[in-house]
């Protein structure tokens, strides 16, 4: 057989074929956290474009809300995010609350406190099990699941339910905690620290989990603010800015914790900063409960907060305001308020459009997930394909808040 | 052209003439200054639209305001006044701690304003969001599309007044057998 001669080199190499490909991501991927469908123009493995497509989970709350009074909506509040409904609840009830001009006793605002720090770390545990889930590091979710369960165990004897919890009130709470909460609660947060370990050592010195996440998705503190992003994916960009800090409310002006900031604006910084953030709310939880004060849980208010039931059985015009409330609402004054509250993802604020009467005229809520995937196409170009995944995790995005 | 009404603030609202930032845009932008008005501390300012994308650009851009984060921006239908739909911006500025709210009014017959995402790149999808829902156009927008509801959808847009809050369009053809 002859031998043939080698080819020569421009031979061998057939023609490279290189065109843009697009390629639709979603909406039924486990990855995107909800139904969320991400149309990308790849070259190579490299995304050059990206483009969101929202509301798969569009139920149209904002709508629903004209139609209702504004007690009825807060059940309305768990659905928005369903992983942080207390945080919601918070945030709803803290904006009628500025339009009604009322103030709430200290022992609710510490109430309100602990239980919105307890579901952040709820949030933040969550998130770090499914963020490093979609990484691959499958042990970390199964630890922090088995830590949040516990918490939730917490809200089911607070409130009877795990996630659609609605304990909040405007002008206080639904119900006091018993001794058997303070109790567990002081457990948990003893134990706390030691379970925080654990995630460390699972990912700490992870090079896996250090490639995927360190200088993946940078964005530097000015994009960040213009593009509206806030909470942790604000501060992972060093910028300085927690609503708790900045407009105090609650009991958090009361509390001694610090702000982390992250200085490189990397997925790595903002799973740090959520690291943070769960020691100093715990921090924030152990120190409201020593300084717990005693008095009532709900504001006397008649006019706008439901009176006791002891006090509806016993008192004819008790009675009468309860009826009121319940089949008409509580008669708000003329005017428009914003009000934005720090949830464990971002500013979660409202914007009340009031013409008096029991139902909001016009209801605007600023979720963070929905601002956030604005910011998409800026902060994954130029990555590869797997990282889009680790950028939807780094938002900690909840669809049935974004698409509302 | 219409004539506008004199600036009335509302009943149980304060005037906000007074308020340093208000001073500062009635100085800069005279022509087009309605009135401001202060709620619960909120301070909203009442301009003409013509102006917005100045007034936005000052407001960004002045060293002294350095309105930097854009919150929110939504919409209100008044469906019984001359001016239809009122568009509310808020902004905050992170270094100077500091809030305001924009108010204009744009017209049904010409529901168009301009965008406001060339100073902002966040504004980009809180204004597809207003298109989306209250069908106000934004001039110098770069993906003018709807963005909750699907491209095809024609039913109008859903968080008008006279919007149906079970919907309308298809719905109507549903043959229940009960």
């Amino acid at each position: 057989m002859a031998v043939e001669n080698p080819p020569t080199e421009e031979a061998s190499l057939p023609l490279l074929k290189t065109e843009e490909v697009l390629l639709n991501l979603g909406p039924q991927h486990p990855s995107t956290h909800g139904v969320l469908k991400v149309i990308v123009t790849l070259e190579g493995e490299k995304v050059i474009k990206s483009e969101p497509v929202l509301g798969f989970l569009h139920r149209g709350v904002e709508k629903i809300a004209e139609q209702i009074t504004y007690n009825q909506f807060i059940p309305h509040t768990d659905r928005l995010d369903y992983i942080c409904a207390m945080y919601n609840n918070f945030a709803y009830v803290r904006a009628v609350e500025k339009l009604l001009d009322i103030t709430v006793p200290w022992r609710a605002e510490y109430l309100r406190t602990i239980v919105a720090e307890v579901q952040r770390i709820i949030g933040h545990l969550f998130w770090l099990g499914t963020q490093a889930l979609d990484i691959g590091a499958m042990t970390v979710f199964f630890f922090t699941f088995r830590d949040r369960e516990v918490l939730l165990d917490l809200f089911v004897d607070l409130c009877g339910a795990r996630l659609t919890t609605s304990w909040y009130r405007v002008g206080g709470v639904e119900r006091d905690f018993t001794d058997k909460i303070i109790d567990d609660l002081y457990r948990f947060i003893d134990s706390f620290p030691e379970k925080i370990a654990e995630y460390d050592a699972l990912l700490i010195r992870n090079r896996i989990w250090l490639a995927r996440t360190k200088d993946i998705a940078v964005i530097s503190g000015e994009d960040a603010i213009a593009y509206g992003l806030t909470g942790p994916t604000l501060r992972g960009s060093g910028v300085d800015y927690d609503l708790r800090k900045v407009s105090p409310y609650g009991a958090y002006g009361h509390v001694e914790w610090t702000v982390p900031l992250g200085t490189k604006g990397d997925t790595y910084d903002r799973y740090w900063i959520r690291m943070e953030e769960m020691k100093e709310s715990s921090k924030i939880i152990r120190q409201c409960l020593d300084q717990l004060p005693k008095g009532p849980y709900k504001a006397y208010l008649p006019k706008f907060v439901a009176p006791d039931k002891e006090r509806v059985f016993t008192d004819m015009e008790s009675m009468i305001y309860q009826f009121k409330l319940y089949s008409g609402g509580f008669n708000a004054p003329e005017g428009d308020i914003y009000c934005g509250t720090e949830a464990h993802k971002g500013e979660l604020g409202f914007y009340i459009v009031s013409q008096g009467g029991g139902k909001p005229y016009r209801m605007k809520i600023r979720a963070p997930s929905f601002v956030h995937m604005g910011a998409f196409d800026h902060m994954a170009k130029g990555y590869m394909i797997a990282d889009i995944i680790t950028i939807f995790g780094t938002y900690d995005i909840v669809m049935g808040e974004c698409d509302r | 052209m219409r004539k506008a009404k004199p600036f009335k603030v509302p009943r149980g609202m304060k005037n906000g003439a007074d308020h340093p930032l208000a001073q500062k845009i009635q100085a800069e932008f005279a022509d087009f200054y309605i009135g401001a008005t202060l709620f619960r501390d909120d301070l909203s300012i009442h301009l003409k639209r013509e102006g917005l994308f100045s007034i936005c650009r000052f407001l960004k851009e002045d060293p002294a305001l350095d309105f930097d984060y854009p919150i929110h921006i939504s919409s209100v239908d008044f469906p019984n006044e001359a001016e239809r739909f009122e568009v509310v911006y808020e902004f905050y500025s992170i270094r100077k701690k500091h809030q305001i709210r924009l108010k204009t009014r744009v017209p049904e017959d010409d529901c168009v304003i301009d965008s406001v995402t060339p100073l902002w790149a966040g504004a980009n999808y809180l204004e597809r969001e207003v298109y989306d829902m209250m069908g106000i156009r934004f001039n110098n927008h770069p993906e003018m599309k709807r963005i909750l509801l699907p491209d095809e959808y024609d039913e109008g847009y859903p968080l008008r007044k006279n919007f149906p809050i079970q919907g309308r369009g298809w719905r109507d053809t549903f043959d229940f057998p009960h």
